[in-house]
């Protein structure tokens, strides 16, 4: 799984790119990349293993989640509380989670722990104890959080949706899984996902900070040298967005309803993805001038943040975005979103739009790479996306070659306000769910 | 070498390599502006943001909100540039823009490539003396804010709590007001209110300009001189802050809903603040937050999670960056089948525990530790080191004093710390607060 990279290629420095990467191999063959930092005495190191919640039993939703709040919950020598107290002694942060397509780690400490650090950093990978008390804790933290958000228009909007656009698809279920859910998951559930996808054929590395690449390749092989080589996943198919032209109402006792809506994207890998980046960014991309924003916002004062953006997640790619507001003012506002997506579909942006847009994304690329965290979060996203080591220095090229054409193109093929699933969490006036 | 002197040893290296951190420079132009220069090259960006000495606490008396709403309103444009403009212009060079607004400040940042840092003091030092917007403007901004409000509070029980607890807690102070104003209030916000804010308020002497990333400080104070040096001084505004009275009662405060599955039990103390408290009290009162309540080997962690198993999650805080009185905060989500009221004495019962035998000494260790990495790592980004020098100076700190802080939590001692959780963490006047099911 692990990207094939050419090491000679990015050796070389280059004045312009925002972080100068190494590939590197460790001595017993785990990869990773490399920003070699050493203004700040710290290592942030972001890794994932290919296979997250997607990964979960069909009938237990919840189990990549439970599992990555046990791995610092007690390993080898040390219990849960003995462990803990190794990480705080230290001032090591190690944090584990899990979304749909990967299950992540994370770990920054500063170099002069750095031993300490992947000692448990190997401890929690290899040997988490799982204990029964632990799970017992863990499972009530779930539980609780699950309580917690169980009115909240947010979550629910965001559930319904999924169980529509995915209906019958790892996708359509939670993450964090139901109370019934949890409840059931067992020791087996947690030691059979660690099995199958905590392995090195999966496993991608971002390193940054204070280390050279003998030293990472060092600590590649003592954190992740002992894990299985091959990972054993379930085969997840491919799914187009469900639902398309639904419209969904959770009721629920608020104020204020939350609207999220979507429709099919663009693969990550597709021709047209920078052009439909760009498209997406012009109608409702974070910016104050995005379309979304000043027509919802701006002008009519519907709600404080309304955007969309692209998702090409492993198994599906989406167009999806939302907002909040009054919920006497609902249907206006999905009625302006949806005028404003079909006006981009139909007609693209203008040439000044294209023009601002290009010029926005090529300027603000840097901002990804000002911190530790941020430029080992960007590494690993472009090597989760096999976007090759070079992606970093070849990207804002690709931005500036998109022409109005290619984006009016782009956005022809996504924005068509027909297709739209809206799905509304709240008490919307005038606004009725069908489908 | 004992393990202890160890340890004591460790954490002053790291408070040495916290000091020798940043390289700030500080400077103050002849209009009163503050100028401060936190140089970072690691990437050829900056961070820009001015700060203004005023916040929510500053709203007058039946105007809550007001200071909010006119953070929103100055995205509304000036005499020399109408609505959009800087927007535009920041969007145009790739940057990123926003603003907040707090309890004792309000701020406004750009992040852009360092060559339109020129660019960006230009339209900042404009909108500090030039905001003109129609009234027209007004209506839907207004309306903005209230569905803001709708977002963050009313849609959310656990925030009303919130809310009301402050209100409990500050009986004369406007700290127990919330930020973003009653919805009340809100409503009646008009454009005159955000002038009349404005002219009292957004001034040079009132700001602190700080520019942190991969610039030279001499570089940055020519600009600054260029741009917000034409703006005419006026003398410093004065807070009008009525001052809280020392707590006599216990108060209470529930909000039952039906939307709540997940109840809560929250405590406030009210304690001093780094400005009313001194240095010493105040870092005292870090190091207890921080063995009390700062993650999983806590003492109400330890103590309410895994020992007792009547909580699935505790904590405390210490809210220390304030001009005037703040908050201790501790708090707890019971585990299922137990009840606030058992929760609530386990609580009370871990605190007297801890104040009868005194903090442990590893735990004493590892909370200095913690709290001196926490800055290092504070180091790895501008953005952060920005908001750590902006808002100390803003509650009037100086630059030594955040320099300083990694020594001076070194220099904590244990005794420092009981004699904060004895002064401050007393439950008969404190603010209960429970978040329960209808």
């Amino acid at each position: 799984m692990t990207d094939t990279l050419d090491r000679a290629a990015v050796g070389a420095e280059r004045k312009k790119s925002p972080a100068s990467v190494q590939v590197v191999a460790s001595p017993g063959g785990v990869h990773a990349w490399l920003v070699e930092e050493h203004a700040v005495p710290l290592l942030a190191l972001e890794f994932a293993f290919v296979g997250g919640a997607s990964q979960d039993p069909a009938e237990r939703p919840g189990v990549a989640n439970m599992l990555s709040g046990m791995l610092d919950e007690g390993a080898g020598p040390y219990d849960s509380d003995a462990f803990q107290t190794q990480l705080a002694d230290h001032a090591i942060e190690l944090r584990f989670s899990a979304d749909r397509d990967a299950f992540r780690g994370s770990l920054k400490t500063l170099v002069s722990h750095l031993p300490k650090a992947v000692e448990l950093l190997r401890l929690a990978l290899n040997e988490a104890r799982l204990e029964p008390e632990a799970i017992a804790r863990v499972r009530g933290q779930i539980e609780a959080g699950l309580r917690h958000d169980a009115s909240n228009p947010d979550v629910l909007a965001m559930r319904a949706f999924n169980e529509t656009a995915f209906a019958g698809h790892p996708y359509g279920r939670s993450v964090r899984g139901s109370l019934d859910s949890v409840a059931a998951i067992n020791r087996d559930d947690l030691s059979a996902f660690r099995a199958g996808v905590l392995a090195r054929d999966n496993l991608h590395v971002a390193a940054v900070g204070a280390v050279s690449a003998d030293v990472l390749g060092t600590l590649l092989d003592d954190a992740f040298g002992d894990l299985p080589q091959a990972s054993d996943l379930t085969q997840v198919s491919q799914i187009e967005l469900q639902g398309q032209g639904v419209r969904r109402v959770v009721e629920v006792d608020t104020p204020q309803s939350v609207v999220r809506f979507g429709a099919p994207g663009v693969a990550r890998h597709d021709p047209d993805y920078m052009a439909a980046y760009i498209a997406n960014h012009i109608l409702g991309g974070g910016v104050f001038s995005a379309r979304l924003f000043r027509e919802v916002r701006e002008k009519r004062g519907l709600a404080y943040g309304v955007s969309s953006a692209l998702y090409p997640m492993r198994h599906a790619a989406m167009f999806f975005g939302g907002t909040a507001t009054k919920n006497e003012r609902v249907a206006e506002s999905i009625e302006v979103i949806s005028a404003e997506i079909a006006r981009m579909g139909a007609e693209g942006p203008d040439e000044d739009e294209v023009r601002l847009a290009r010029q926005y994304l090529i300027g603000s690329y840097a901002l990804h790479f000002d911190t530790s965290s941020k430029i080992a979060g960007q590494l690993l996203h472009l090597s989760l996306e096999k976007m090759g080591v070079d992606y970093i220095d070849r990207r804002n090229d690709l931005v500036a070659s998109v022409t109005r054409e290619d984006v009016r193109r782009a956005a022809a093929r996504i924005f068509d306000a027909s297709k739209l699933l809206v799905v509304t969490a709240g008490k919307p006036v005038g606004l009725t769910g069908q489908g | 070498m004992s393990s202890a002197t160890d340890a004591a040893r460790r954490v002053e290296e790291q408070a040495q390599a916290g000091a020798d951190g940043p390289v700030v420079c500080a400077s103050t132009l002849d209009n009163g502006l503050d100028v401060v220069v936190i140089p970072d090259r690691r990437a050829p960006v900056v961070t820009h943001m001015v700060w203004y000495r005023n916040g929510s606490a500053d709203d007058p008396v039946g105007k809550s909100g007001i200071a909010h709403f006119l953070e929103h309103l100055m995205f509304k444009g000036t005499t020399q540039h109408p609505e959009g403009e800087f927007s535009d212009a920041v969007a145009a060079i790739g940057g990123q823009e926003n603003a907040f607004t707090s309890y004792d400040y309000t701020a406004y940042f750009q992040r852009v490539a360092k060559e339109h840092l020129g660019e960006m003091m230009h339209f900042e030092a404009d909108r500090m003396t030039n905001l003109s917007f129609d009234e027209a403007v007004v209506g839907p901004e207004r309306d903005v804010v209230i569905e803001e409000r709708r977002m963050r509070t009313d849609s959310d029980p656990d925030q009303q709590l919130s809310e009301a607890m402050d209100a409990a807690l500050f009986t004369h102070h406007p700290y127990g007001l919330p930020i973003i104003g009653w919805m009340h209030e809100i409503e009646g916000l008009s454009r005159d209110d955000a002038f009349n804010y404005y002219q009292r308020f957004y001034t040079p002497s009132n700001a602190i300009l700080v520019v942190a990333g991969d610039v030279e400080a001499e570089a940055v104070q020519a600009l600054a001189q260029e741009h917000y040096g034409r703006i005419a001084s006026a003398a410093r505004p004065q807070r009008l802050r009525p001052q809280e009275p020392p707590p006599r009662a216990a108060r209470r405060v529930t909000v039952s809903d039906a939307r709540v599955e997940q109840p809560l039990l929250r405590r406030l103390y009210l304690a001093p603040s780094t400005l009313t408290g001194g240095h010493e009290v105040a870092c005292a009162l870090d190091v207890l937050a921080e063995v009390l309540g700062g993650g999983a080997t806590s003492v109400l962690y330890r103590k309410l999670v895994l020992e007792k198993a009547k909580a699935v999650s505790a904590g405390a805080w210490y809210f220390g960056s304030a001009v005037d009185q703040t908050r201790f905060g501790v708090t707890a989500a019971p585990a299922q089948d137990v009840s606030l009221d058992d929760l609530e004495k386990h609580i009370d019962d871990a605190v007297a525990d801890f104040i009868a035998r005194g903090v442990d000494e590893a735990d004493f260790r590892r909370a200095t530790t913690r709290l001196v990495a926490d800055m290092v790592y504070a180091q790895d980004s501008q953005a952060t080191l920005a908001r750590v020098y902006g808002s100390a100076l803003a509650i009037g700190e100086s630059i030594a004093d955040v320099q300083q802080w990694p020594a001076r939590i070194a220099a904590v001692t244990p005794e420092g710390v009981m004699d904060a959780a004895r002064a401050w963490l007393n439950a008969r006047t404190a603010v209960t607060g429970r978040l329960e099911p209808q």
